[in-house]
């Protein structure tokens, strides 16, 4: 089926046209990029840190199958029912599944983004299930009705005044709160509360599962996490296949560098490490506690040694809060469940390369995000490496070739044929400084550049013909 | 960067120029050859160079990268050092060009050429230790730092330190020195709405400082920002650093 590509483009034309929204955005993104800086001031504890961080997911991946296989054994010992889903349509099946064995109409949910991936909110609600996002940045999204503009800071696309705005339209008590951003919490937490009391079915993400020992864990700010997995009585978590880690002691480098890396916290509020439903005798926690596992294109980007590096992600954001191009943007000019430079590896790699072909060009090639990620992911290379499989069929990437263009491969053929002939290219070079000047601002390419530049201008003489000139030897 | 300093000054180095000072900013190119001649160096030009092939290479296609890359090899024998005026280019020539050649039967010509690649500001002053006096006028600038000088050289403080060399110069840093102008090759045409909205964030910083010019060691990013700064029609120019050092110093 040949889905439609979508256009990075228009969406983020519009995007640029809203002056808010981007002021919004590039307060919010020089706020955590200089409280990041601030937790790695020390450029040496830094480079250990990212260097462990990276070893650990390198080791994690390097050893997946096995991993993988263990974990479930560890899990299923503990009482965690595991749950293998090889497509999104799969993982929200086995959903749908459990919350009707449970007799649960409403469920509860911190944040995960593997079921922004799964659009399961929708598919459940399709279902006549209600779905309340307990995480206050993703409750202020669905309350909205858009998506999560950011992976960590789901709501950061917004101002205080603008979601006081929000509340007064759709809750009825919000009028008192005015613009007070500690009242609107509040008013939050109250809706909230009452919610986690009554639904059948509390829903997570996960941080890191542990292979050696069974252990699921969570790392949350608010609270809701935890309210989620252990007041309902049934708790469905969500992983990616590349979550898995290999041993207890791999959990403190990341949950160490993911908070520091992601809004600039030492350590979140809350660390969950989940090991088991509610055992006999005890007074908390969940009756049943399920793991959904899925894959959704993991284990062909895993089957490429150069794609691989995309699943050693640990989902801190750093790098957009760092991209040039998705802090002029924001979030939802990707329409993607993941934007930003790990978006435009990694969604590419899921949906195919027909519908997501333009997203590995939006990007400089600036490095800003590989200088920042925490373990080390060559996010650049691999957004090269992208660009080369959409203009060439291989069987690597999904839709792979689907961009190839006659012309376009034409013009490099020309370009390459100038450039490796000294000959070819001294008449090119020759007649571009002569004539080149000439070429009007309408053509193709040069239209776009002249939009907010003047036209570049061709030097009467080339560095060539100068250095020829004044006598520069030539060996 | 993890480059050996050659134990000696060499009496004699390579330069390649880049194909876009060669078409478009040949006085920038003149410019970084007059300043290593300066230091009593001889300059070789090899009259057979072109492009690193980075533009094919970013696009992705890379066979073409290759065949541009592979045309340059056999113009730089022996073990000079190779200088060239961008931050961009040498970034192609010496962290890329491992990775484009890997398995390629000249894989190891390759390397020996790549690994002997300096950007030219991280070359006069970790090399030749320049000192330059001053003989201009006093005058406020500020710095542009291209992101594959800073990022993939790591040339992050030589540029600076020279212009700081100069007496009469008043360097003012950018609010946001580590942020892309924008250009990134085809980017800029492609994704030009993007572009456009980054460089006028990078000429907002540039106009804050008061600077008169902004000196920068790349001419992707020079074409990029004095477009934007000619087409706004603001008093302020950006420079290459290899002209604009050569004309404080030669008077
Ligand atoms: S790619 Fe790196 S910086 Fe971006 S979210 Fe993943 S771990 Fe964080």
């Amino acid at each position: 089926m040949a889905e439609h590509a979508v256009n990075f483009a228009a969406a983020s034309k519009a995007a640029l046209q809203d002056s808010q929204l981007r002021g919004n955005f590039r307060r919010a993104m020089d706020g955590l990029m200089s409280k990041r800086a601030v937790q790695f001031a020390d450029a040496k504890e830094w480079h250990t840190m990212r260097a462990l961080a990276a070893s650990v997911r390198l080791r994690a991946l390097a050893k997946l199958p096995e991993l993988l296989e263990q974990l479930e054994t560890n899990l299923t010992r503990n009482g965690i029912q595991v749950h293998w889903a090889s497509t999104t349509a799969e993982a929200n099946a086995i959903t749908l599944a459990i919350m009707r064995k449970a007799n649960a109409t409403l469920a509860v949910k911190g944040k995960s983004m593997v079921t922004e991936e799964m659009h399961l909110n929708a598919f459940l609600e399709d279902h006549d299930i209600e779905v309340l996002e307990s995480d206050l940045g993703e409750y202020i999204v669905q309350l909205d009705g858009t998506m999560p503009s950011h992976i960590i800071m789901p709501a950061i696309h917004l101002n205080t005044k603008q979601i006081a705005h929000l509340f007064k339209q759709k809750i009825k008590d919000a009028a008192s709160t005015g613009e007070d951003a500690a009242a609107l919490t509040d008013l939050a937490r109250r809706i909230l509360r009452q919610k986690f009391m009554n639904a059948g079915v509390g829903m997570s993400g996960v941080n890191a599962a542990v292979a050696e020992t069974g252990t699921l864990c969570l790392i949350e700010n608010e609270g809701n996490g935890r309210m989620c997995t252990t007041v309902p009585p049934v708790h469905i978590a969500f992983m990616g296949l590349e979550k898995v880690v290999e041993k207890l002691e791999d959990v403190p480098p990341i949950i160490s560098l993911l908070p520091r890396s992601a809004t600039g916290q030492p350590i979140t509020t809350y660390v969950n490490m989940i090991s088991s439903p509610r055992k006999e005798g005890e007074k908390d926690g969940p009756r049943e506690i399920h793991v959904v596992i899925l894959d959704n294109g993991r284990s062909s980007v895993y089957a490429d040694p150069e794609l691989r590096d995309t699943l050693r992600c640990i989902r801190c954001g750093a790098c957009m809060n760092h991209c040039p191009v998705y802090t002029k943007v924001g979030g939802h000019a990707y329409e993607a469940p993941y934007p930003g430079p790990i978006g435009q590896i990694l969604v590419p790699q899921m949906e195919g390369l027909a519908k997501r072909g333009e997203m590995p060009h939006a990007c400089t090639m600036c490095n800003a995000c590989v200088e920042i990620c925490p373990v080390q992911i060559p996010i650049v290379e691999i957004m090269g490496r992208l660009r080369v499989e959409a203009v060439h069929p291989s069987a690597s990437v999904k839709d792979s070739g689907a961009r190839a263009s006659k012309t376009e491969a034409l013009v490099w053929k020309g370009w390459a044929a100038m450039n490796t002939s000294p000959l070819a290219y001294k008449i090119a070079t020759t007649a571009m400084s002569a004539v080149g000047n000439a070429a009007p601002g309408s053509l193709p390419l040069l239209k776009e550049w002249t939009s907010v530049r003047s036209k570049p201008r061709f030097a009467p003489r080339t560095l060539h013909d100068l250095a020829r000139k004044k006598g520069i030897p030539n060996v | 960067m993890d480059r050996p300093t050659p134990p000696t000054k060499p009496t004699k180095v390579y330069f390649f120029g880049t194909c876009l000072v060669d078409l478009f900013y040949p006085e920038a190119g003149m410019a970084g050859m007059e300043l290593l001649q300066a230091q009593g160096l001889t300059v070789v030009f090899p009259q057979g160079q072109s492009c690193c092939g980075q533009p094919a290479y970013n696009s992705g296609y890379r066979a073409d990268a290759l065949k541009v890359a592979r045309a340059q090899l056999d113009l730089f024998p022996g073990d000079l050092p190779i200088v060239v005026p961008s931050g961009s280019c040498a970034g192609m020539m010496k962290k890329h060009w491992p990775h484009l050649f890997h398995g390629e039967p000249d894989e190891a010509k390759a390397l020996q050429v790549s690994a002997r690649v300096w950007e030219l500001t991280q070359f006069l002053v970790q090399v030749l230790d320049v000192k330059l006096t001053d003989k201009g006028e006093p005058l406020r600038v500020t710095w542009h730092a291209s992101c594959h000088a800073q990022r993939e050289m790591g040339v992050v403080d030589e540029p600076k330190a020279l212009l700081r060399q100069l007496a009469n110069v008043e360097l003012v840093e950018l609010t946001r020195e580590k942020e892309c102008c924008g250009f990134g090759g085809t980017f800029a045409v492609r994704h030009a709405e993007i572009s456009a909205a980054m460089v006028g964030d990078k000429v907002a910083d540039i106009e804050s400082t008061g600077a008169k010019r902004v000196v920068s060691g790349d001419c992707g990013c020079l074409m990029n920002i004095n477009g934007a700064l000619e087409a706004g029609g603001k008093p302020v120019q950006g420079q290459h650093i290899a002209q604009f050092l050569k004309e404080r110093t030669h008077g």
